[in-house]
């Protein structure tokens, strides 16, 4: 602890300045920096899952054997938070099944399997709306709606339900996310060099639809052309309330909390979203997409993907389309046999390993890290017992206790987990990055998290469980009561006139009365 | 003299407290003993008689009575087993009994002949049919007590595993591997299966 403090002191961060607190700085790896974006063929198939997304799954809107247009909507969604699944190319439907999906459990969902034609035949069914600045913003809503945009910074909530025009909280400011703050990811960094007009234009779009005053694009200080290319493309577009912030290079910069405290200074409440303090942040391939679909008429049918990892002999940038297959991509890059590499989808610090290499590659995919297994540090690291060195309460952008909590979490005490704001974590991985011990803090908490909810889910079944054993109980206790009062009534009507036998009438009522008595006792 | 003050003092102060009291004790009254509630809180409610009473409220009460031990609740595990020895303030015990996966019933339909015997079984109404009518489980409603397969006279009631699905998946503790791990990582099969039982 004052090891670290004194070399805080050195820094002069004892202190903490401007932005978030703590955060690491990962050997940044960016070996595909320099490699433009490069169109990948269409695969021989096409996995689409029905849910790629945060939400409700989606219903299939076309049958088996049926041939869809590029850009068709193949599959609706089913309530308010959900995103809609089109046709990435034109192609026959050959199958509506279960398939595995990009998940660390390795499980499946239903999918859509299209057998492309080849002719890439367009669905022009859905005109541009090029005079975006004079449109009801209600429309560029739907519209965006109708797409299918997703965020695409990788967590993948519906794009429209952030744009919503509210009273109450107002946007002030549109952040564009232009970070990258994880090691080996590209894809923004080349979307921002290769596009920065259609960007641009995306965000102005963004802007006018939720009639933001003024916009800023975020990026990291370890991409200087980006900067100045976006710098430039505001300039040739005179859009004079939008502006480029250059950020100090430092994970998790990207984060959507983080980069708000930085740029604003303000925090998102806990349990609040940034719309609450009136911030709109979008990923930059998000806008991308948006200038896609409403100024070209194109759904979310394709992104851009960086390839990389140590495994792979050609790391490269792509554009692909979504459902092509992960180890199709991965052949195009050079890299034909799977057996002893370890994929993971997204980044280092927050992807997850995928347990199955059959999956697609999903709207959620920034990035596809093929690592060799005997290289990858968590293969080999053994898990120490804590030293109580600090260094995890030190980096933790939230501010969370992070040795603390584990503690809690491996004795599987999530009361007290949730006392040290166990949900507040965002899962970033600093912690686990910086502990000497090799402590898989994040999985502890990951693992904690999904107790307290399959918990709580037990919790409500028990309690439905016990009001219809109740109600059961009733009932029965209830029919017993109606069955015996019918009974009585029965032998009432018939009894005998007669003085003497009314006596023994009377006996055996009583004795009727104490049976049942006895029988309710039993029930 | 003085002793007599005295003796009256206190005398009447007793009676007064006496008064506070009985009042106390008709005003605050509970009904019932609260920690039979406590510990049913506790119990998963599948009144699956597993334990030897015939109900979570049944064994509830006779933990609370000390006729029965903290550990024979065997669906509901260590977990439940810690929370009523906590309530109780005894030592924890090892349950004997392992839970197991969660199962489900499923009914045979084309076997079933309509008896409703599986019907006045279930604890929980989560069977529903008519006499000479196919009877079906409520997947969503059943707690997997297996109460309903002794009755059945054709034996048409399997007990299968409940599905898991994706969306009910929770990372497990690290250190313990998950099993699709040393699975063929490039099997086109699928472990889950929708829409079965």
């Amino acid at each position: 602890m004052l090891p670290a403090l004194l070399k805080r002191f050195g820094l002069n961060q004892l202190w903490p300045t401007a932005g978030f607190p703590g955060g690491v700085h990962p050997v940044e790896h960016k070996i595909t920096a320099d490699s433009p974006i490069i169109e990948l063929p269409l695969p021989p198939q096409l996995i689409l899952p029905l849910k790629q997304h945060i939400g409700e799954i989606c219903a299939p809107l076309v049958e088996v054997g049926e041939h869809v247009l590029r850009g068709q909507k193949i599959a609706k969604s089913q309530g308010y938070v959900s995103a809609s699944v089109h046709a990435p190319t034109s192609g026959t439907v050959v199958a509506i099944q279960d398939h595995a999906i990009p998940h660390p459990s390795g499980m499946g969902r239903p999918c859509m399997m299209i057998e492309p034609d080849g002719k890439d035949t367009f669905d022009e069914s859905r005109p541009p709306i090029s005079d975006y600045r004079n449109a009801d913003p209600a429309e560029i809503r739907e519209r965006i709606r109708m797409s299918g945009i997703v965020g695409l910074g990788g967590a993948v909530f519906p794009t429209f339900i952030k744009m919503l025009r509210d009273q109450r909280n107002p946007v002030q400011m549109v952040i564009l996310n232009g970070a990258e703050c994880e090691p080996y990811l590209t894809c923004d960094h080349r979307v921002m060099l290769e596009h920065a007009a259609d960007v641009l234009r995306g965000m102005d779009v963004i802007m006018h639809a939720v009639n933001a005053k003024n916009g800023v694009i975020a990026i990291e200080d370890n991409k200087p052309d980006a900067i100045a290319v976006m710098r430039g493309a505001i300039e040739a577009a005179g859009m004079k309330d939008v502006e480029v912030r250059s950020l100090p290079t430092r994970y998790p910069q990207g984060g959507e909390k983080q980069l708000i405290q930085t740029l604003t200074g303000k925090q998102v409440p806990e349990g609040r979203l940034p719309l609450h303090i009136g911030v709109l942040c979008q990923n930059v391939g998000t806008a991308l997409a948006i200038h896609d679909a409403v100024c070209l008429g194109m759904p979310l049918i394709q992104r851009v993907v960086t390839v990389s990892g140590d495994a792979i002999p050609n790391p490269a940038n792509v554009r692909v389309r979504i459902g092509t297959p992960i180890p199709f991509v991965l052949a195009q890059c050079g890299l034909q046999d799977l057996s002893g590499v370890r994929l993971i989808h997204g980044g280092p610090m927050m992807g997850e390993r995928l347990p199955r290499t059959n999956v697609p590659l999903v709207k959620s995919t920034n990035g596809i890290l093929a690592m060799k297994r005997e290289a990858l540090y968590s293969e080999q690291a053994v898990e120490e017992p804590c030293i109580r060195c600090g260094h995890c309460v030190e980096v933790c952008p939230v501010g969370l206790v992070p040795n603390e909590l584990a503690w809690h979490c491996r004795n599987d005490q999530f009361d007290r987990g949730q006392e040290y704001n166990l949900f507040d974590c965002i899962e970033c991985g600093c912690c686990s990055y910086v502990c000497p011990s090799h402590i898989p803090l994040v999985h502890y908490f990951r693992y904690a998290k999904g107790q307290v909810a399959k918990i709580e889910k037990e919790r409500v079944f028990a309690e439905q469980s016990k009001v219809r054993s109740e109600a059961r109980d009733n009932r029965l206790a209830r029919e017993q009561a109606e069955r015996a009062a019918r009974r009585s009534k029965v032998r009432k009507q018939h009894a005998p006139a007669a003085d003497g036998v009314k006596k023994t009438a009377a006996d055996t009522k009583k004795a009727a009365t104490t049976t049942s008595k006895t029988e309710d006792d039993k029930a | 003299m003085n002793i007599l003050m005295a003796i009256l003092t206190l005398g009447g102060l007793a009676l007064i407290a006496s008064i506070v009291l009985a009042i106390a004790s008709r005003v605050f009254h509970v009904e019932g003993d609260p920690m039979i509630e406590r510990i049913d809180a506790v119990l998963p409610q599948t009144q699956c008689g597993q334990c030897g009473y015939p109900g979570c409220v049944p064994y509830a009460t006779a933990v609370a009575g000390g006729e029965a031990d903290v550990n024979q609740c065997v669906p509901g595990g260590e977990r439940a087993m810690l929370a009523i020895a906590d309530l109780m303030g005894v030592a924890p015990k090892e349950v004997e009994e392992d839970a197991g996966v969660p199962m489900l019933a499923f009914v045979r339909e084309d076997e079933c002949i309509g008896c409703t015997l599986c019907i006045k079984a279930c604890p929980v109404d989560a069977i529903i049919g008519a006499p000479k009518q196919y009877h079906t489980v409520i997947e969503d409603h059943c707690t997997g007590c297996t109460l309903c397969v002794e009755p059945c006279p054709v034996d048409c009631i399997d007990m299968v595993e409940k599905t898991q699905v994706l969306e009910e998946w929770t990372w497990s503790a690290p250190g313990k591997r998950p099993a699709l791990e040393n699975a063929n990582q490039n099997s086109d099969e699928v472990k889950h299966a929708s829409g079965t039982a």
